[in-house]
């Protein structure tokens, strides 16, 4: 690892968004016109009384869905740009590390999660007074490591795709599947056992459990800490098989 | 194998040569696209590697950067095999399309290239004169011409100031004053001690080198000097000698008698199956 090189990274990915406006509105504006969408979608619910309003739960869980989505969508392409256009190749036969490079994507594409969910997370409390007991700087937090997730998955599924349009195609295999299942539409306890059980292999599941826990708790709870601790693993290990796509010699 | 620059390994540059070649062959799939090639590039020098499209130029500039899978034989690089972890701040290599970032302008291409290398404004600001680009320095690099764009990934190589440096094809597509100055430059470069290993499939580009590997369906023809090749190919234009030794090897099945830098170990009945399979080797 090198902390020049691994920051030039960076530097250099955020200088390229920079440039691509239509990118940044993407990951800036569209998710709080989604959670907008949602508001109104559930504006009109009659509720009995003492229940919490869909809103609450659903715009939520759509705070940390949109990171994962979104950076998901950007790195792929990205890092898939880098691999056709000769300028990963390039870049390795320079001294760079792949840690480097993989961390200085990862850090580049976090701080663009970061603000993002801040917008997001702003836009809910103090727009449509999300309600859930927690501090908002928790939803932050797994927004956050959410995005890094979607980077990772990106890095690696790039991998496997030689045109964006390739690219784009990993969306229903990798994304679809995981919002299905994480427990948004139906709650994971009330699932068959084949597809909880894929639910527990699956990512996302462990951040919208986080979620909940923010949303019941006023404290941080142990359980939520277990969650971002597996994410947190997962996305190391999927770092690592994406760093093995990343090859100096090749045929 | 029977090639004088074998017996000699490991090549150091302490003898003068930047890289040497023993046996090197590269196979990709079932195809033979380098066979058995062995040679040697002088240091501080332009050597040239000339040859028809297709011929494995790209695939033998590769082997030397040390990014291609070899299948057999060996490549010293600085008396280091090609693609050793110490040899990355050494060896500079620009591709044949230009790999820059389109969305960055000049000066963030060469800076972000040169910060692997722990150089700074000072050396991107160099590199970007060195190839003319001073003025498009801040423009974005997707809005430069087509020779622009080439002359900013070759600007992304110098800043590392690398001992050797491999171009492949860098003149395509520049017209003939940029060509010339480029040229210019590179013989600058060399003076100082650079090696320089550039491809090109246009002969008249082999005047501007010290030293020439002619390259042909995967092996090695001949090395030779520029004036060597007028003579042996009985014409001062190269581009006519260059098919003069072509048809000679043609006729003369096998090792070329009375050229004792040939290298050419194959069986002659390996050619018409190889013409066949040559299209599906062209990278």
């Amino acid at each position: 690892m090198d902390a020049v090189m691994m920051l030039a990274t960076t530097r250099r990915v955020l200088e390229q968004l920079r440039h691509d406006h239509r990118s940044i509105a993407m990951i800036l504006v569209v998710p709080a016109l989604l959670l907008t969408a949602v508001y109104f979608l559930y504006e009109n619910e009659t509720l009995p009384p003492g229940a919490p309003r869909t809103f609450d739960r659903v715009g939520l869980m759509m705070l940390a869905i949109f990171p994962f989505v979104v950076m998901f969508l950007v790195t792929s392409i990205t890092m898939l740009r880098e691999r056709t256009s000769g300028t990963l190749e390039r870049l390795l036969t320079t001294p760079v590390h792949k840690a480097d490079l993989l961390f200085g994507y990862g850090l580049a594409f976090s701080i663009m999660a970061a603000l993002q969910s801040l917008v997001a997370t702003a836009v809910a409390y103090w727009i449509f007074n999300l309600d859930i007991k927690g501090p908002p700087g928790f939803v932050v937090l797994i927004a956050v490591i959410n995005a890094v997730l979607g980077v990772a998955l990106g890095l690696l599924c790039s991998a496997f795709a030689r045109t964006e349009f390739q690219a784009v195609q990993f969306m229903p295999v990798v994304v679809v599947p995981q919002i299905l299942l994480c427990g948004l539409f139906v709650a994971r306890d009330r699932m068959n056992d084949v597809l909880e059980a894929i639910s527990n292999a699956l990512p996302l599941t462990y951040s919208v459990d986080a979620l909940q826990e923010i949303a019941a708790n006023a404290e941080a709870t142990e359980q939520m800490w277990q969650d971002a601790g597996i994410m947190g693993a997962i996305v190391l290990g999927v770092l690592v098989l994406a760093s093995l796509t990343l090859r100096r010699r090749t045929a | 194998m029977s090639g004088p620059a074998v017996g000699n390994f490991p090549g150091t540059d302490d003898d003068g040569r930047a890289v040497a070649a023993g046996g090197l062959t590269v196979v990709r799939g079932r195809v033979p696209v380098l066979r058995d090639l062995s040679f040697s590039i002088p240091a501080g020098q332009i050597t040239g590697l000339l040859g028809p499209s297709g011929s494995g130029k790209t695939t033998l500039m590769r082997a030397v950067v040390g990014v291609q899978r070899i299948t057999s034989g060996s490549v010293q690089v600085l008396g280091l095999p090609a693609g050793s972890t110490q040899l990355r701040h050494q060896v500079g290599y620009v591709t044949q399309s230009p790999s820059v970032y389109p969305d960055l302008t000049v000066e963030g291409n060469v800076r972000y290239f040169g910060a692997m290398h722990r150089k700074g404004a000072v050396e991107a600001a160099e590199a970007i004169a060195a190839v003319g680009l001073q003025e498009q320095a801040r423009q974005k690099t997707a809005d430069l011409s087509g020779g622009q764009l080439s002359r900013v990934s070759l600007a992304c190589a110098l800043v590392a100031r690398p001992r050797l440096l491999v171009l492949d094809e860098p003149t395509v597509g520049l017209d003939p004053v940029l060509r010339a100055d480029l040229w210019g430059r590179f013989r600058d470069m060399a003076a100082h001690g650079t090696t320089l290993f550039v491809s090109s499939h246009v002969m008249e580009e082999a005047g501007h080198c010290e030293s020439l590997l002619l390259l042909r369906e995967g092996r090695l023809l001949a090395q030779l000097t520029p004036a060597e090749l007028s003579r042996r190919g009985h014409s001062t234009d190269l581009e006519k000698a260059f098919l003069h030794i072509i048809q000679e090897a043609a006729e003369q099945p096998g090792p070329a008698a009375g050229d004792r830098k040939t290298l050419n170990g194959k069986p002659p009945e390996a050619e018409s199956r190889d013409t066949e399979s040559r299209d599906r080797s062209v990278r």
